[in-house]
């Protein structure tokens, strides 16, 4: 691999291990479509930073992190703030990638992956959000699965509850917007998505979902990129056709039993 | 129906003056109650007259119509709804669960013990129900509520239930709400009839 594609590949690489692991929480709270909602968010302001000479992974993070918030202080649970947010991010795309000198082609990119354009800027944001994902996630995890399965123990005991979960909603924000800025929309959607759905599937525990979660998460990436580099496609469709691929291998030995998509 | 307590040498975690609760409008009649350390008071009465809003009451979710709700400062509570939540999709076993869910100050009875490999969607109804009867006791509350914990369960599950009730029952105080007369008469300190 040539350094062209070295910076690249090393951005990815670190959202591929942390974002199934979101992935794994926000499946828990039933926010499935959380990544996608974020995502479209992140790529409007993106593409509205870029218009202003910023640079995508700066511009991302201001939209899906107002969302986050927005949602956090509304007391929004589930998968109709996301929706909005789907629709709030998609139509302020389109409209931007219309009114602006940058046209219709940033807006493909947003959408189709832009990952060989990734630079130090992106790989920096990658790291540091991953690395904060990792020491967070641990102290995160109890607390939000309890507040799952005993929703009224925090306000039973008078607990704080709106900092964890607002917290969360800000990381899971962050990564997002990151992800989107750096892989593309569909990319990171998917990296949230489909991962932790096999592993939720197949695991015996939460820990071994995780490793699994992560595993195909870089197995996927690599595959992609390896096979985007080869024959010159485009990195985020095959990449989420790898996931897609995988996602049906892992249901054939369990005859097709899954559950229903949250 | 009133109950106080005749051995105040400790104080109480929790009383109750001519206490009404209710949500939008009043539903139960005044009550009166003290509850300790190491008492299981059973609450009983026919449907609608408001042992799950006086769960809720204390729980912070429903409104104190009159009288006064007095709790022992600091007090740690833990309770165990009628339907406890099982998301359809947690590769969670039951020791990530207790784990998770601070319950650990007391070794699980051997039969529930035998569960705890598997993954909490894999459970049956009854094996669920009574781990998050353990999960709700095995903890650091001070106080515990429990509302209809026999739903669902069999005869040899309900057995369970009375054992995991009378582990560190010392340890804590139990407000346990229940139709299953048999079961407050057996397990229970105290008995309270709402009318």
């Amino acid at each position: 691999m040539t350094n062209l594609f070295l910076i690249p590949f090393l951005a990815g690489l670190p959202l591929a291990l942390a974002l199934p692991r979101l992935g794994q929480l926000l499946r828990m709270r039933d926010e499935g479509l959380a990544a996608l909602g974020l995502a479209h968010l992140a790529s409007a302001t993106a593409l509205a930073g870029q218009a202003a000479h910023l640079p995508g992974v700066l511009g991302a993070p201001l939209g899906a992190l107002l969302g986050g918030a927005a949602k956090a202080l509304l007391g929004a649970r589930g998968n109709g703030a996301f929706a909005l947010m789907i629709l709030a991010g998609w139509c302020a795309t389109l409209l931007i990638a219309s009114n602006s000198a940058l046209g219709e082609a940033l807006a493909h990119a947003h959408i189709e992956g832009q990952l060989y354009f990734a630079g130090v800027a992106e790989l920096i944001a990658a790291l540091s959000v991953s690395l904060a994902m990792l020491l967070a996630l641990p102290w995160l995890t109890p607390r939000l699965v309890r507040a799952r399965l005993f929703p009224l123990h925090e306000t039973a005991n008078r607990m704080p509850a709106w900092r964890w979960h607002l917290g969360f909603d800000l990381l899971a924000a962050l990564a997002i917007a990151i992800a989107t800025a750096t892989l593309g929309l569909m990319a990171a959607f998917a990296l949230v998505f489909v991962p932790p759905w096999i592993a939720h599937r197949r695991a015996r525990n939460w820990r071994h979902a995780s490793r699994l979660a992560a595993g195909i998460g870089l197995t996927a990436y690599v595959l992609a990129f390896a096979t985007a580099l080869a024959f010159d496609q485009p990195f985020g469709p095959l990449l989420v056709l790898v996931l897609l691929s995988l996602l049906g291998l892992s249901a054939i030995p369990v005859g097709l039993q899954s559950r229903p998509n949250p | 129906m009133p109950w106080r307590r005749r051995d105040a040498e400790l104080p109480p975690l929790l009383r109750l003056d001519r206490l009404v609760a209710g949500h939008l409008h009043p539903v139960t009649r005044p009550i009166d109650l003290e509850l300790g350390r190491g008492e299981i008071i059973g609450l009983f009465g026919p449907n609608g007259v408001g042992k799950s809003t006086l769960l809720a009451t204390l729980l912070g979710t429903a409104r104190i119509h009159a009288g006064e709700l007095w709790r022992a400062d600091g007090l740690r509570l833990r309770y165990l709804p009628q339907r406890p939540e099982r998301p359809g999709d947690a590769p969670i076993s039951g020791h990530e669960f207790l784990a998770w869910l601070d319950a650990r100050r007391l070794d699980p009875p051997q039969r529930l013990a035998a569960c705890l490999d598997r993954r909490i969607d894999h459970l049956s109804g009854g094996e669920f129900q009574l781990l998050c009867l353990w999960a709700t006791l095995a903890g650091d509350a001070d106080l515990v509520l429990l509302d209809e914990p026999t739903n669902h369960l069999d005869c040899a599950h309900v057995e369970l239930a009375a054992e995991e009730l009378a582990a560190g029952q010392e340890q804590r105080g139990t407000l346990l709400v229940s139709h299953d007369i048999e079961f407050l008469h057996r397990v229970s300190t105290h008995l309270v009839h709402l009318q």
